[in-house]
């Protein structure tokens, strides 16, 4: 297998400009011509869909949900990044550009981010457009907020619900071309297999979640927009839906599975209640602009957060980087938050969480504007809690949120299957070892407006496709395959439920997988996942049959590529024998335990080739070159 | 752990709906939920009662629910006869148990509605929302097109008040809750919504008089201003959005005739 | 390919397009609305005609004559009248149905939350005041339900007819049902207008709650008077 990026040549700033015009263009009377799969519907799936309808393709598009609007990026909360300047604070381009490359631990390739941040202001031209109610000045014009990781306010934001307005609006612009008969949705279907013909992917097998049909569907290229892995860890900021199986069979049938290990964990979200518990709840980040995060500075203090004195708390955060403070990078507020709760200063019953304080926010700018900000945010807290946090600071703990990992693209964002492209997070393309707050939907939107719809055009016009249709063998051998899966999940007919297979897989990735990870720890996993994968296809449970709405039948499936992609995701953390971004070692880190990279042998891309049931699959290398941001240790000191 | 509900757990009586596919009959159900904790959500109450169901040799009660955080709009029960329940501006996935209480006896029904047929126990097809949206709940912006976007100022008022509209999040209660199982408030949203942006103008009439056809089309009822919707929505949108979509619809109607 | 949009497609003819506005959930509420307005301005002249009772025999009489002094006007109004009346009736028949196939399986469990009794009561208080009409018009308008009816001696078929205890009860339950009818009715009226109103603190709910104060206070006087033998 060999990765090639396929990085146009020429200055980091003209690459995509250059790159839009080399590449091959489909006559409009022939572009009706070319059939694409659209896999997902979130930012990029639906945006992808839409636009490439758009320009007269014939599209599908797929989702598990009843309904595409559902799409789990509907729950980002905080805000979209664009390097509009609208502020006047010394934002552009290559700060956006710089600040991503430098937040992702200088593990992404440096000329997808400058394109990334090349089209982020486009995305809010086009997101306006489309009825997006950003937040506004009383001028009328567009207002911004800052966000970790960042020393500008760069982020559009639509209340706590930024994410669910862009995920509606290019929800909406799908929906158009669902009307005009350009786009046929198939909601509640879910991808079992991906085709491949002669090499190039052409088609996927579906599962009707309503009936239990196995379908396929043939086409000239299909796109993957399916979302990140991160409910691997079963407790997650993810939906309950949100799942691997997309990406995973398409990494059995031949496509690169880049970084599996870095996996964001997200600062601010709601601590665990109770082993019943079925998902993590998110507090935005943006919280973090008028929150300050403390603990007790005693070991075990026991009283109510208001009678500990200011000179009792620990503003760990502000002390350990001052000129971020409260706005340090995820993957550095993360660690700190667990390093505070491991030496037992800890708050709440189980001691896993730290304070998110809005006392001097309130005093400074009064309960209505704390209010103005962030009402949905705070009820939301509560129902949750049943705590005000008007009253009483937030409790808040890290929780697993994102997946910079995923399927390797090149600048295409093609995978190695030609003519399987792979879009938003369930690529590894921009984020490298930890993602910036407000990143995600930028990221998302610009695959799926601004980028495939190019690529994909280039695919098209640069090859010659021999019609395939849905007889062909390649199809009949995956429906086989997909049928006989399901026949057999059905049939062990043992006594545990997915459910509690998925929280055990969830609990060894989480202890030994999580935001600290050593050598042992990822030696234990690697042996307990197989002997519990062993374990799940021999006492598995699942009642009913597959002809009907199945629901655990369909977490079953899920779940069992789950066992799988675990022991990836270790493998791979074990074999990155550094400390980046996320990706935290113990054994590799500096005096004051700030992660210690590796340039001289990790300075890479790992990308994982399967190989075969039972066998140990390949890790493959695409050296990262930094030109243009210089490789320096990532200080927000 | 966490949580200030009382520790004591609690039993309760469930009274579900089960239906196999959307041409069974269906039938109510009785179910015990046992030693529920009063910080879980009413859906991992549920999930507590499908192991159990699952480990007795019982098909699992089937719902809908995906993100769990309230935004996503797929989770809607009918629970003793209020869509989400019986706490105000919350969906079904972030009520929580301790707005019961030890020994209630709790009816779950799917949402009624013949433009929302049930599919499977709890499960209904809420598909006709989007093709009331495919009818006219865009804005025609093709990728590509868009002016800076600052060019166009929207006032504060205008843009805060089209958020209100947006935040909808399609759950379906307002229907389910309706005495005429109308889609008014959900449609009303999604019209305000975008007939309040300048960017919406253009579009303004054909948007509402498509969106109502198709509403009518679906085969939902039409609104006799109760105001059950408003008092469902988890998000709370208000009926206003109801009468500023009325007004639209007259006004466009009549340039129709007149034109 | 974006030319096209499947937004309503244009009608042909101005007919057909009207038929489409009648036709749809919302054209159909605009009907009711607009005779409501109609009915609920006839209300309230109605009743401050009934007013002259207080004045004396003489103020009835002449009023009755004034009514009456333009025969094509007083059928002109009578006609608009009835057809306010058919057309609200017709309308609301349709939504019904419409209404009832809407949900053709009901819940097992119902619990209401802002919908009040008005609100819930109107399919029966509309009936009902439907019925009121036809026996009022026989009995004070034509006199076939009216055993000692004189024609143009309104005060004296006023006294008389609703001296009969039944008949005045039943005139007190019509207005009863008046007052709930009307007050959703206006208040409903304006939001199916447009007038953008929250349900429960509004300019359109507390003229609702006034105008039907007023209304069904005015009216009720009468008959309470006679009972009470205020007017005699």
């Amino acid at each position: 297998m060999e990765l090639k990026s396929n990085v146009p040549s020429g200055p980091m700033d003209q690459k995509w400009t250059k790159h839009k015009f080399d590449m091959k263009l489909v006559n409009p009377a022939n572009k009706r011509k070319y059939s694409v799969i659209v896999v997902g519907s979130g930012l990029a799936g639906a945006s992808a869909a839409a636009s490439l309808a758009e320009l007269g393709h014939n599209v599908k598009c797929f989702c598990y949900q009843d309904s595409p609007r559902r799409a789990h990026s509907i729950a980002a909360q905080g805000g979209i990044n664009a390097a509009k300047n609208y502020q006047n604070d010394g934002d552009s381009v290559e700060r956006l550009f710089y600040d991503t490359v430098k937040g992702g631990d200088f593990r992404a390739r440096e000329a997808n981010v400058h394109r990334l941040a090349e089209v982020s202001v486009n995305i809010i031209d086009q997101c306006v457009s489309q009825g997006v109610p950003f937040a506004r000045e009383y001028g009328g014009l567009l207002a911004n907020r800052s966000f970790g990781g960042a020393q500008v306010s760069r982020t559009f934001y639509a209340r706590g619900q930024t994410g669910q307005q862009l995920l509606l609006g290019a929800y909406q612009a799908l929906e158009r071309q669902v009307g005009l008969g350009t786009v046929k949705m198939f909601a509640r279907h879910e991808m079992q297999e991906l085709v491949v013909v002669d090499g190039q992917a052409r088609g996927i097998v579906v599962r009707d979640l309503e009936t239990g049909a196995i379908e396929s569907h043939a086409s000239d290229a299909v796109i993957l927009a399916t979302g990140g892995y991160g409910t691997v860890f079963y407790l997650a900021t993810y939906a309950k839906g949100c799942n691997t199986t997309a990406i995973w069979r398409a990494y059995k049938k031949g496509a690169a599975f880049a970084n599996p290990c870095y996996t964001q964990i997200h600062p601010t979200c709601i601590p665990v209640t109770g082993h019943y518990q079925s998902k993590l709840t998110l507090m935005s980040e943006s919280l973090r602009n008028d929150g300050r995060i403390w603990v007790p500075k005693m070991k075990g203090d026991q009283r109510p957060p208001n009678q500990i004195p200011d000179d009792e708390r620990d503003y760990y955060l502000e002390r350990k980087y001052p000129s971020f403070g409260n706005l340090a990078p995820r993957d550095v507020s993360s660690r700190a938050a667990k390093e505070v709760c491991d030496e037992g200063r800890g708050v709440g019953k189980s001691g896993l969480g730290v304070y998110l304080d809005f006392k001097d926010a309130i005093a400074r700018l009064g309960e209505d504007k704390i209010r103005e900000r962030y009402s949905n945010l705070f009820e939301m807290y509560e129902r949750i809690t049943d705590e005000n946090p008007y009253k009483v600071p937030m409790r808040i703990y890290p929780a697993i949120h994102y997946t910079m990992g995923g399927l390797w693209v090149d600048y295409n964002l093609m995978s190695t299957v030609p003519g399987l492209f792979v879009a938003g997070e369930a690529n590894f393309s921009d984020h490298g070892a930890n993602r910036l707050g407000a990143s995600a939907l930028m990221q998302g939107l610009a695959d799926g407006y601004f980028i495939i719809p190019y690529t994909i055009g280039n695919f098209f016009g640069s090859n010659k496709f021999a019609k395939v249709s849905t007889d062909h063998a390649a199809f009949k051998e995956a429906e086989a395959n997909v049928a006989g899966r399901i026949k057999s999940l059905l049939s062990i007919k043992g006594t545990r439920s997915a459910d509690t297979f998925h929280r055990e897989l969830g609990k060894i990735l989480w202890d030994y997988c999580g935001m600290a990870r050593t050598e042992q720890s990822l030696t234990t996993a690697l042996e307990k996942i197989p002997a519990l994968r062993e374990e799940f296809w021999h006492d598995l449970r699942v009642l009913g049959t597959g002809e009907e709405i199945n629901q655990s039948l369909e977490k079953a499936g899920r779940v069992a590529d789950f066992l799988e992609l675990g022991e990836l995701l270790c493998r791979d953390a074990l074999e990155r024998r550094e400390s980046c971004g996320a990706h935290f070692r113990e054994e590799f880190q500096d005096a004051e335990g700030e992660a210690k990279r590796d340039d001289e042998n990790f300075c890479h891309v790992a990308a994982w080739e399967y190989n075969g049931e039972g066998k140990t699959p390949t890790r493959h290398v695409e050296p990262l070159e930094f030109e243009s941001v210089h490789l320096q240790t990532r200080s927000y000191k | 752990m966490g949580g200030t509900g009382s520790d004591q757990t609690m039993n309760l009586t469930l009274n579900v709906w089960r239906q196999k596919n959307r041409r069974a009959e269906g039938e109510f159900v009785t179910y015990e939920a046992k030693d529920i904790n009063p910080d879980m959500s009413f859906l991992e109450m549920l999930d507590v009662v499908n192991e159990h169901l699952i480990s007795r040799g019982e098909e699992p009660i089937a719902f809908d629910h995906d993100c769990r955080e309230g935004i996503c709009g797929q989770c809607g029960i009918v629970i003793n006869g209020s869509p989400h329940g019986p706490r105000g501006a919350t969906t079904t996935c972030q009520l929580h148990m301790r707005s019961f209480h030890n020994g209630d006896v709790l009816t779950l029904e799917p949402w009624r509605a013949n433009a929302f047929p049930v599919i499977k126990d709890l499960m209904v097809d809420r598909g006709a929302f989007d093709r009331i949206v495919a009818a006219g709940g865009f804005i025609t912006a093709p990728t590509g097109n868009a002016p800076e976007a600052n060019s166009v100022p929207v006032p504060k008022e205008n843009a805060d008040l089209a958020m209100d509209a947006a935040a909808c999040i399609g759950c379906g209660a307002c229907v389910a809750a309706c005495p005429n199982a109308s889609a008014m408030l959900f449609v009303a949203a999604k019209a305000s919504h975008l007939n309040l942006l300048p960017q919406g103008q253009p579009e303004r009439s054909r948007r509402v008089l498509g969106m109502v056809e198709r509403m009518d089309g679906e085969g939902f009822g039409g609104c006799t201003n109760h105001g059950e919707c408003e008092a469902a929505c988890p998000k709370e949108i208000s009926i206003k959005f109801i009468a500023r979509m009325n007004r639209d619809h007259h006004k466009a109607s009549l340039l129709r005739i007149f034109s | 390919m974006n030319a096209v949009a499947p937004a309503a497609t244009p009608a042909r003819s101005a007919p057909n397009r009207l038929s489409r506005l009648i036709g749809s959930t919302i054209g159909l509420k605009l009907v009711m609305a607009v005779t409501g307005v109609i009915l609920s301005g006839f209300v309230l002249g109605h009743m401050a005609g009934n007013l002259k009772i207080f004045e004396g025999t003489e103020a009835m009489a002449s009023y009755a004559r004034l009514l009456r002094f333009e025969p094509a006007l007083l059928w002109l109004v009578r006609l608009v009248l009835l057809a306010s009346v058919v057309l609200h009736i017709v309308a609301w028949l349709q939504l019904f149905k419409r209404n009832q196939e809407a949900r053709p399986k009901a819940y097992r469990q119902t619990t209401r939350k802002e919908a009040d009794y008005a609100s819930l009561t109107m399919r029966f208080s509309g009936p009902f005041l439907l019925l009121f009409i036809i026996y009022h018009l026989g009995h004070l308008t034509t006199g076939t339900f009216h055993p000692n009816f004189k024609e143009l001696d309104p005060y004296h078929n006023l006294v008389t007819g609703l001296r009969v205890l039944p008949v005045a009860v039943f005139y007190l339950l019509a207005m009863a049902a008046l007052a709930l009818h009307l007050w959703h009715g206006v208040w409903s009226l304006f939001q199916t207008l447009g007038a953008a109103q929250s349900k429960q603190a509004s300019f359109a709910r507390g003229f609702a709650t006034i105008f039907t104060l007023v209304v069904v206070l005015g009216f009720a006087a009468v008959p309470l008077s006679i009972m009470l033998g205020i007017v005699k």
